[in-house]
């Protein structure tokens, strides 16, 4: 597929195409939802171009934020539906249509740089796909699988009668306790049923929400959603790598002082600057092995103090095992400890147990590996939240998230240890029963800076709503209230901040971030707060 | 070369006290299957055939540990005669197989940041358990230890897998390998595994994945009121299992505090009261057991009775009920459904040793387990390398001309399992491919694409 902006269809010359619309992308421009096959037709100011962009960029970042807050997919439905309405209107139909094409082509652009802005792209317009797509009529939805000659066949009967049996047993184990007799007493018609091959349904495959039989899928009417999204999600995955490297090889260095720029402050508007190198972030080597048992106490979240505190697990190579020293290990560069200090590190954390010439050996290596140093050179991002709470640990091993994986009483104990103030160790460990974990971490940030997180915690270390950055940038600021006392537990903040339940009243400096969280401003702000993260280390 | 020459003559030593390490030249030359690996490796792109990929073979990563634990990945062969002599030259005391790649991986460094880039195309689906990871429920012993009393829970990880790859995925091409110390791989050779993506692949890890680790306690399971269909087929399997096999030999309800692990999964207070009662005059585990199941059934027909009489009183009782006799599925799952290291299965590029290595420190040879005979395969008879070269040795007289020198020993038993559970149908299965292959070529008239 020509990549839309192939050759610059910006501005005032023409798009290059090398097919002419079809009959098929005739009956396509008339579904409302697409699978951006065809590229827009006609011309595109660059005021337009980043103006959508800017506005499909708002429904994203409104879907990552309702998954941040702990919301499942299919409770996001209506709110979804509500973003998209509200940033992507038009004035007709054909606009609206235009709005929506060209504003992902655009975003495509904006995002196909770095396998980070790739995974975040395709997680957020996968989202937003599906929603759109349930949103739809049977009908629409029916003309949509035409239009766009999806493969998806209903079963035959004697094919149903085959496996209703199974399908109402599957229908039992996700609790659709009346789907499931429905079937089991013939009330369902067989065309409610589609048989397809186990790959294109992932997501249904891994949460055992189908029946499977030599390789095929059954999936029912109702989660034919899923069955969509795979083929978009494919699609999109595909054309963003190829977009990427005719980015790289044709565009960037054609429209270097005209696109470029728009396309790279794009890129940074929400997901701020790349904080997947910490090269880039400029904190490589504001970190020494000497701070860190410091760091532990004033800023590490709680799944890295505890794999840090409970000493046994470091010094036991067996209990930390691979995934614990990567999860902690990537934490500690992203935090900005350079390699040699991890060596350092580890070294030390390592001597009982490896001391010397063992340590060489055995763990060298997978140091020098979490740097890029070593194997494939792949440079490791630290892990996100979301990777630490679905990494679930084994008997005896102790990372993962410990909202999730302690029991209540080790929990209430260990953010104890923390120094998290009581009332909100009863409010993280209330909100970790119920299952938010991110939500009860950032109780327990709260409970310890004794200010109000508006940011949420998803991520221990980079990016924005990060535990770590977070952290010291408000201790980094009560420093400086403090006259440079290091580690000043008094301060301004403290004082600013509401206490337990009180609504929190934010000072100016949030204010700013959250007007440029929301978006309210373009334009780069250098005083503002995520800046600053960049600085603190 | 100096290993032929080495393994040629009878010889005096005694092989069970050599270390594994200097016996592993005589291994790879003398020993290793290298024709069935490479049969198998090259699945018919062994250049022989018209439609094969003369550069298939050469694209696969494979990673040697070299003495003193060096890795050296990114090695790759053009064929199996290059792959055997790399091995008696180079005598890795562990292979690693990687992916295919799009390129060569040894001239991986030309392709990087060119367009075409160096990716990795296919892989087997591979799985790995390891019993380290049912610690909490072996009574036998702990991490390193393996012994037939906790074999079992192996052998029932092969059965689950077994059947579910099969039946609900439709592959055809599975195998099981010992893994020479305290666990198995499973290798899916079906070119349709191979092609899997990452997602697709943890999608099939995560079906497999009932237990979910250790919560608050008690292990955490994925198991709702009623049974998938597939979990309803492994349950019925695994409480065989556990009934006939785990209970009696790990002796789980003899010992207080694995007693006690056991009644948390039970649901109130009141059931565990009572069971603990029961058992106040048995000791054995089979029997506390019966006990337990019985009153826990007692106590679910009673809620369902309840919930029966109640006229249109809601189904709170019916649950309940339910609920009760889930509990006993849990226990049966909590101590024997498959325990599957998730990330080894998740990434195409993941490595996983080959199956017939050494491990070095017990000298076992990774054999391939025929899942039909998992229950009676015994750990501890597994053939090791000094084992071998001492039948070699006593019958070096007698080898037929022009034979592999293994066969002459239990090697050959190993071979002949790898060919009858695998080899030989994927040869069949690649060979029939190739023929449709050319002659759809042949049948077709232009290139329509
Ligand atoms: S929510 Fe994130 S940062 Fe907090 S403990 Fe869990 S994984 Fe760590
Ligand atoms: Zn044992």
């Amino acid at each position: 597929m020509a990549t839309f902006l192939d050759a610059g269809a910006v501005g005032k010359r023409p798009v290059l195409r090398d097919v002419q619309p079809t009959s098929r992308a005739a009956a396509r421009s008339k579904v409302a939802l697409s699978m951006y096959t065809d590229l827009p037709d006609g011309e595109i100011a660059i005021e337009e171009f980043e103006r959508f962009a800017m506005d499909r960029l708002r429904v994203l970042k409104g879907i990552d934020d309702l998954k941040v807050k702990g919301f499942r997919p299919d409770q996001m439905q209506e709110k979804v539906i509500e973003l998209y309405e509200k940033h992507m209107s038009a004035s007709s139909r054909e606009e609206r249509q235009r709005k929506d094409v060209v504003s992902h082509f655009v975003l495509r652009l904006a995002y196909c740089r770095t396998e980070d802005l790739r995974r975040w792209l395709i997680a957020q317009e996968c989202d937003l796909f599906r929603a759109r797509f349930r949103e739809m009529l049977p009908s629409e939805q029916k003309a949509f699988m035409e239009a766009n000659e999806l493969p998806f066949r209903p079963l035959g009967r004697p094919d149903f009668e085959e496996v209703r049996e199974q399908l109402a047993a599957v229908a039992a184990s996700l609790g659709q306790a009346l789907a499931s007799s429905a079937l089991r007493r013939g009330d369902v018609p067989h065309d409610n049923y589609y048989k397809v091959p186990f790959e294109q349904v992932p997501d249904l495959v891994g949460g055992r929400k189908v029946y499977l039989q030599a390789g095929y899928a059954y999936v029912s009417k109702d989660q034919m959603s899923s069955l969509v999204v795979q083929p978009f999600r494919a699609a999109l995955s595909k054309a963003l790598v190829v977009t990427a490297r005719r980015w790289a090889a044709v565009v960037a260095p054609e429209e270097a002082d005209r696109l470029t720029p728009v396309v790279e402050s794009l890129s940074q508007r929400y997901l701020g600057p790349d904080y997947s190198d910490p090269e880039k972030r400029g904190v490589v080597g504001t970190v020494s092995a000497g701070d860190i048992p410091r760091l532990v106490r004033e800023s590490f979240p709680l799944c890295m103090a505890s794999m840090y505190q409970a000493s046994w697990a470091l010094h036991d190579s067996h209990h930390l095992k691979h995934e614990g020293r990567m999860q902690f290990g990537l934490f500690l560069k992203g935090i900005g400890l350079p390699l040699e200090e991890a060596i350092r590190f580890w070294r030390t954390e390592m001597a009982p147990v490896a001391p010397g010439e063992k340590f060489d050996k055995q763990y060298l290596y997978n140091v020098r590996h979490n740097y890029g140093k070593e194997g494939n050179r792949k440079d490791y991002t630290p892990y996100t939240c979301m990777k630490i709470i679905g990494s679930t640990p084994g008997v005896g091993q102790v990372h993962g998230c410990p909202y999730k994986t302690f029991s209540q009483e080790s929990l209430r104990a260990a953010l104890a240890r923390l120094q998290v103030a009581p009332t909100k160790i009863e409010e993280a460990c209330n909100k970790a029963k119920a299952g938010h974990f991110q939500l009860a971490c950032a109780a327990a940030w709260e409970g310890k800076h004794g200010c109000a997180c508006d940011t949420g915690i998803n991520h221990p270390n980079q990016a924005r709503a990060c535990y770590y950055a977070e952290s010291r940038r408000v201790l980094d600021q009560e420093q400086q209230a403090a006259g440079g006392q290091p580690g000043g537990q008094a301060g301004a903040a403290a004082a600013a901040a509401g206490t337990g339940g009180q609504p929190y009243t934010p000072g100016p400096q949030t204010a700013t971030r959250q007007l440029q969280n929301a978006l309210g401003s373009n334009g780069p702000q250098p005083d503002s707060a995520p800046a600053k993260m960049q600085r603190v280390g | 070369m100096s290993g032929e020459q080495a393994g040629a003559g009878p010889m005096a030593t005694d092989f069970n006290n050599m270390g594994v390490q200097d016996m592993m030249k005589l291994y790879y030359s003398r020993l290793f299957p290298h024709q069935e690996m490479y049969k198998w490796l090259a699945y018919g792109n062994d250049g022989k055939h018209p439609k094969s990929d003369g550069t298939f073979f050469q694209r696969r990563e494979f990673c040697f540990t070299l003495d003193g634990d060096i890795f050296v990945r990114y090695q790759s062969f053009k064929d199996g005669g290059e792959m055997a002599a790399a091995l008696k030259d180079r005598c890795p005391s562990k292979i690693d197989i990687g992916p295919v790649y799009n390129v060569d991986p040894q001239r991986r460094a030309a392709y990087q940041g060119s367009g075409q880039g160096f990716s990795p195309l296919e892989r087997e689906l591979v799985f790995d358990i390891d019993l380290t990871d049912y610690d909490d429920v072996r009574t036998c012993g702990k991490e390193g230890h393996i012994c037939g009393k906790c074999w079992p829970l192996m052998a029932a990880a092969i059965k689950i897998l077994d059947a579910g790859l099969r039946q609900d995925f439709g592959f055809q091409h599975v195998f099981f390998v010992y893994s020479g110390r305290r666990g198995v791989h499973c290798w899916v050779c079906d070119e349709r595994a191979r092609k899997l993506t990452d997602e697709q692949r943890s999608a099939i890890a995560n079906y497999f994945a009932v237990y979910k680790g250790q919560e608050r306690g008690v292990a955490k399971l994925a198991l709702s009121l009623d049974d998938h269909p597939a979990i309803a087929r492994a349950y019925e399997l695994l409480r065989e299992a556990f009934e006939q096999r785990i209970l009696p030999e790990q002796r789980l309800l003899e010992d207080e505090q694995q007693a006690q692990a056991v009644l948390a999964y039970l649901p109130n207070d009141a059931i565990r009261e009572e069971v603990q009662r029961r058992w106040q005059h048995r000791s054995g585990s089979e029997e506390r057991w019966e006990a337990l199941v019985e009153a826990v059934e007692e106590e679910a027909d009673a809620l369902e009775v309840q919930g029966r009489k109640r006229q249109g009183g809601g189904d709170a009782p019916r649950a309940a009920g339910k609920a009760m006799r889930k509990a006993l599925k849990d226990i049966v799952c909590a101590y024997t459904y498959p325990r599957l290291d998730m990330e080894v299965s998740k990434k195409m590029n993941h490595l996983l040793k080959a199956p017939f290595c050494v491990h070095p420190k017990t000298g076992k040879v990774c054999v391939p387990i025929d899942p039909d005979h998992a229950w009676e395969f015994d750990p501890d008879a597994v053939c090791t390398v000094g084992g071998l070269l001492n039948q070699l040795n006593s019958s070096s007289g007698g080898a037929v001309q022009g034979e592999e020198p293994w066969r002459a020993t239990d090697m050959s038993q190993a071979v002949d399992t790898f060919r009858a559970c695998f080899l030989d149908e994927l040869q069949a299965e690649v060979k029939a491919g190739l023929a449709e292959k050319a002659r759809q070529a042949a049948a077709e008239p232009t290139l329509a694409w």
